[in-house]
């Protein structure tokens, strides 16, 4: 009996939850009939169980909801704000109830006649709130079948399979060391592909899409503007971003303290607003959206905003800052403000928010999962709150780098570029002993490894390599190493106290050879070499401008092509990245094709391939107008040509040969490319039409394929509109509409007079060049 | 049924670790720095694919600090709020029963001894300071701060 209740328990609770969202959304639109029957259901549920289980007053509620709803279903009643608030206010008790039950204490007291009579047709009850809910995506579907696990026992296959991994990164190193024969290395590489995939599908046990955090957001602000008398309308995206369960119950607290927040302080009210010239409903966007390994959650309001100068004033008052450092902050740093203890701009003290605690909780409940809080606000416009959160703490792809002997990690999150300190397009300065690096005409201050670290650097500071690194919610800067090895996926674990303590690391892995490496902070390492990342911004940008067109250096993206090889596209063609299934891609009309979603676009970078994987990896090339696919194997690396090309002798996919990184690789024709997969394809804007006899199956079946390869779009004779070309048989009728040009064609190779004009129809070079000249002539 | 303690020796002195804590006795070959952190951090170590944080004792209890560029070093590994650490010691010589509670030692310690132990007890190989693991790992820093 206990389990049958507890599973009722979960059932509503859960019922509950994804219904908050429900039936804001149903107030918005009462006639939307699929929200309608999602709360039905939910009363229907409650009642069929309770009557069985004996908790007559739960019963007593949702069979009042239930005959009203079902009112509002035959069209006997229209629903209105006070049967949303009334049916509202019974799911809010029955939750009391349920959450009573769960705990196993008595019932809340009560008396529920009065819920009830709320319900009744012209009941006098407090109007509802003028609320609209614009959420997206929310459709009453049905659940997926689940089970519940505990998270502890989710944890541990978690960290098995990590050092799974780490077991197989020592036998791989182990296998290296030996000699051992082919099947032996089959049978590893087999267990490798298990392991990987197994990691992968633990990974995702572990996420949770953001919807289900999203999804009592609508409710809790109708309810919040309901009571401040405000009017919001709340705007949510990207509820399938996926995070780590944990991390979801983590933020949980500080996004909604953000939204009471907004919804109190940053939404005028509806009279202030249409003084201002706003309208009168308040927006608050809620996104969710992944850039590399973290998801960044925006939360954005159209309200007042937030003062800078009057946050710096509170905090002189409160005793936060001197009046010194705060002559000199920046406007970043004074609405950081916030987030120090004990400040408030709100005037007076609500039920919901300004009491001061709140924002400093905010930012270290975020910072304790690794994560950062940024702000954003122009006064009068809006507010913008950034919360960053790593998408998950354990796998984290990294390059390797190394100073001396010793290798470390850095987040590929963080890394903008990697540059030749000795690249035409880098020079490295020294101002008063600090270091600053001209990237392109941009000054980023520069932060040498081995002085930070405090270790010996085997190489002159000339030849090292720059990581130009961008922290997460900072200003770039140029990390000086002495080598770059290479990119992987590293499982990483926190690291000690002692170690973590430092400020400079972010955890600890082991490397292929069974060696730990660090994983440094992008930010901590900043800090610790002393760069000011404020003071920075402003003087890079000074310096860019006219020093910009001085660089002369190609940007290219190196990468592997499925056939193994190294090669390097430039930058500015690559439009995007895009993986797709494997059966996406397809030969067809002489050529690969590949589907992106509505467009079907020509495949280049295939050889004859197979492409046996499950997916394919992608650029996305353009040239402003035309789009083209290639297929690659994996990005090595963003990289300037500084050295001579080598090109190639005869014309081909690959214009020349450069030395990228100390390596050798094929520099790809993207013209070649586009000439080749595109240019013959493509049909000019304006259409070239053709005229052709529709009852001569020889220009049918024959002429009709040269002449649409040629750009042509064939008409009959008896269709409509004007053709640039006829093409008919010499003795034919002539035709009776004037055409731009009129191509004869003969049957007999000699011609019968010299002046006829006309074309022996197996005169393939001789048709094709007047095919052209027509087309040509179109332009005049 | 007495308290195990684990004989090592730090620094040419024969001290006690609790048994219980040491999860066992490793030769430590490779040592990676860890750059700018706490002097008694002596770097990390790989052990069956996990991490530790290697500590050099002698440091931590401010007696000079142990060679660890030759080669081989013995370590005991404790486990500490989730992370492994190994504790650089010059000998683990022997596991033996405590005869008695740990009682203050009145005679004046240097510091650092003072700092990490947690008194002395009688055994059967006369009486040994007991050392906590935990004070070792903290390290010289953690009392002023």
């Amino acid at each position: 009996m206990d389990d049958l209740i507890a599973d009722f328990v979960a059932e509503c609770r859960e019922m509950l939850e994804a219904l908050g969202g429900e039936i804001v959304a149903w107030e918005a639109a009462p006639d939307d009939r699929a929200r309608l029957d999602s709360i039905f259901r939910f009363v229907h549920t409650v009642k069929g169980n309770c009557g069985f289980f004996e908790f007559p007053r739960l019963e007593g509620l949702s069979h009042a909801a239930e005959d009203a709803l079902a009112d509002v279903r035959a069209g006997r009643r229209q629903a209105d704000g006070p049967l949303v608030s009334a049916v509202l206010g019974i799911i809010d008790r029955i939750g009391e109830m349920v959450a009573a039950i769960e705990a196993g204490e008595d019932m809340p007291a009560g008396d529920d006649s009065a819920l009830i009579g709320a319900l009744a047709p012209g009941a006098e009850a407090a109007a509802g709130p003028a609320v609209a809910a614009a959420a997206e995506g929310q459709k009453a579907s049905a659940a997926p079948r689940t089970i519940r696990l505990s998270v502890e026992l989710l944890d541990r296959v978690m960290s098995t399979v990590s050092d799974m991994v780490l077991a197989r990164n020592e036998l791989a190193r182990r296998l290296r060391e030996t000699q051992t024969d082919v099947s032996v290395d089959g049978a590893f590489e087999r267990l490798s592909a298990i392991i990987a995939e197994m990691r992968d599908a633990i990974t995702r046990t572990r996420m949770q899409r953001i919807e289900n955090l999203f999804v009592g957001l609508p409710r809790m602000v109708r309810d919040l503007s309901a009571d401040l008398g405000k009017q919001v309308l709340v705007d949510i995206e990207g509820g399938d971003v996926e995070l780590d369960r944990e991390m979801i119950e983590m933020i949980r607290d500080p996004l909604t303290h953000i939204i009471r927040n907004a919804v109190d302080h940053g939404i005028e009210t509806p009279a202030e607003r249409l003084k201002t010239g706003k309208r009168e409903i308040g927006l608050l966007c809620v996104s969710a959206r992944q850039s590399g390994n973290q998801i960044l959650i925006d939360i954005q309001d159209d309200g007042r905003g937030i003062d800078g100068r009057k946050l710096v004033e509170k905090a002189i008052a409160g005793g936060v800052v001197d009046k010194s450092d705060a002559a000199q902050m920046s406007a970043r740093e004074q609405l950081a403000l916030i987030f120090e203890a004990g400040l408030s701009t709100a005037k007076q003290v609500t039920a919901i928010s300004g009491r001061g605690v709140g924002m400093d909780v905010v930012r270290s409940n975020v910072e304790r999962i690794g994560g950062i809080v940024e702000v954003d606000s122009r006064p009068g416009e809006g507010t913008r709150m950034t919360l960053r959160v790593p998408l998950t703490l354990t796998i984290i792809p990294a390059l390797t780098v190394s100073i001396g002997n010793q290798h470390f990690a850095i987040p590929r999150s963080a890394i903008e570029e990697i540059v030749r300190a000795n690249g035409e397009s880098v020079t490295l300065e020294h101002v008063g002993g600090a270091g600053i690096a001209t990237i392109r005409g941009r000054r980023v201050p520069e932060v040498s490894l081995a002085t930070v670290l405090g270790l010996e650097s085997l190489i002159n500071e000339k030849d090292r390599t720059l990581v130009v690194l961008r922290p997460a919610g900072g200003d770039v800067y140029a990390l000086s190493v002495d080598r770059i090895h290479d990119h992987e996926e590293l499982v990483v674990k926190p690291a000690a106290p002692a170690v973590m303590n430092t400020g400079l690391y972010a955890g600890t892995t082991l490397a292929d050879d069974g060696s730990p490496i660090l994983l440094f902070d992008a930010a901590g390492l900043a800090e610790v070499g002393g760069v000011k990342l404020e003071v920075q911004e402003r003087a890079s940008r000074v310096a860019q401008g006219p020093s910009a067109a001085a660089s002369t250096a190609t940007e290219v993206l190196l990468f592997r092509g499925l056939d193994g090889s190294r090669r390097a596209l430039r930058l500015a063609v690559v439009d995007r990245i895009e993986e797709v299934p494997a059966s996406a891609v397809k030969a067809a009309a002489g050529q690969l094709r590949v589907q992106l979603g509505e467009a079907i676009l020509p495949l280049a970078g295939l050889r004859g391939e197979q492409v046996g994987d499950a997916t394919v990896r992608l650029f996305r090339l353009s040239d402003g107008v035309h789009e083209l696919a290639y297929a690659f194997a994996e990005v090595i690396a963003f990289a300037a040509i500084e050295h001579d090309v080598i090109h190639a002798d005869c014309e081909g996919e690959v214009s020349g040969v450069a030395l990228i990184n100390g390596e050798p690789a094929e520099l790809i024709d993207v013209h070649w490319l586009f000439a080749h997969h595109v240019g013959a394809s493509v049909r000019s804007t304006q259409q070239l039409v053709c005229r052709l006899p529709m009852d001569d199956p020889w220009m049918q079946n024959m002429l009709r394929p040269i002449v649409e390869a040629a750009g042509y779009l064939v008409i009959g004779r008896e269709d409509e509109g004007e053709a640039d070309l006829v093409i008919a048989a010499q003795g034919a009728e002539a035709a009776s509409e004037t055409a731009k040009r009129t191509i004869w064609l003969r049957t007999e190779p000699e011609s019968a007079s010299k002046k006829d004009g006309s074309i022996y129809r197996y005169d393939r070079a001789g048709l094709l060049m007047a095919l052209k000249s027509a087309g040509s002539g179109r332009g005049k | 049924m007495n308290e195990l303690l684990l004989v090592v020796t730090i620094a040419g002195e024969r001290v006690a670790l609790p048994a219980a804590l040491v999860e066992s006795v490793v030769e430590l070959d490779t040592l990676i720095p860890v750059p700018r952190a706490a002097p008694h951090v002596a770097g990390l170590s790989a052990l069956r694919s996990r991490v530790m944080t290697v500590i050099d004792c002698m440091r931590s209890l401010e007696l000079g600090s142990s060679a660890c560029s030759d080669g081989i070093r013995e370590a005991a590994v404790v486990e500490l709020d989730g992370h492994h650490y190994a504790l650089i010691v010059d000998l683990v010589e022997d596991v033996v029963e405590a005869a008695s509670e740990p009682a203050p030692v009145r005679a004046a310690m240097g510091s650092g001894w003072e700092r990490a132990s947690q008194g002395m007890v009688e055994t059967e190989a006369g009486p040994l300071l007991l050392i906590d693991p935990a004070a070792l790992i903290a390290g010289a820093e953690a009392k002023a701060a």
